[in-house]
């Protein structure tokens, strides 16, 4: 079985599934306890994002193995409006929606690494990857 | 998945049993802001011991509904926050802000009654 799902996002009940989907693949790429929950958390504020944002997208989910570490790729993408200012996008507290302004920032934190790239009128993706340790 | 809410004495006891949407947390909010009123009640437990995740719209979302529950007159504890669930808020960044937490449904109970109980406990 290729471990790979991709979520379709339309709906806030798509938020529920993606995190779910990502927890059980997390856990069987081997992350345990309070890693389950930082990766289904961050699945959640992506997927919501493209709610809020985009109104629709996908949600991609896949182990990964480089050099003998482990883990776990979330690749949420749409072509919604995109993101005219990243930077502000990432700061704390910054909402255009109803949010928290906590989503992106708070995902970030959450993951090992991240990265977001949007054009505007063209869409946005956001990688971002945890490693089992 | 509408979300169980019971009478019990003076207290309402919301306890979800399964992951909810936002629009499940949201219809959560104003049932609780409905039912305050309807049976007259002092307090409101809600009990997220099953979430696996509270993400920062659930965060928002119970914030919002204890302030409302708090304008009706009556107190809100969220009972049941799993220490995993905890340990990813506290990495979000995320506060459930002055909002009264309790371990359990038990400690719950005691923290209202201790609150609501008339003529005591003045100042809170």
């Amino acid at each position: 079985m290729a471990d790979e799902v991709v979520v379709p996002i339309g709906s806030d009940a798509d938020i529920v599934i993606a995190r779910q989907k990502g927890r059980a693949m997390a856990e069987r790429v081997g992350f345990s306890g309070s890693n389950l929950a930082v990766v289904a958390t961050a699945i959640s504020e992506v997927a919501r994002n493209i709610v809020e944002y985009a109104k629709t997208g996908e949600i991609a989910l896949k182990a990964v193995n480089q050099g003998g570490k482990h883990g776990l790729v979330v690749v949420a993408r749409d072509e919604g409006p995109g993101i005219p200012d990243i930077a502000l996008a990432m700061q704390d507290g910054y909402s255009t929606a109803k949010g928290l302004g906590l989503g992106l920032p708070g995902a970030r934190r959450l993951m090992d690494e991240f990265e977001i790239v949007s054009r505007v009128g063209r869409g946005t993706t956001v990688t971002m990857k945890k490693w089992v340790r | 998945m509408l979300v169980p809410i019971l009478k019990q004495g003076d207290f309402l006891i919301a306890t979800i049993q399964s992951a909810l949407t936002d629009d499940d947390l949201l219809r959560l909010r104003d049932d609780l802001a409905e039912q305050v009123g309807r049976y007259r009640s002092r307090g409101v437990i809600v009990d997220v011991t099953v979430l696996d995740v509270m993400d920062s719209f659930a965060a928002r979302t119970l914030r919002a509904l204890s302030h409302m529950v708090g304008l009706r007159g009556a107190q809100t504890v969220i009972v049941g926050v799993q220490p995993e669930v905890a340990f990813a808020m506290v990495q979000l960044g995320l506060t459930l802000g002055d909002v009264a937490t309790a371990l359990d449904l038990e400690e719950g109970l005691a923290l209202l009654q201790r609150r609501t109980k008339r003529g005591g406990d003045r100042g809170r």
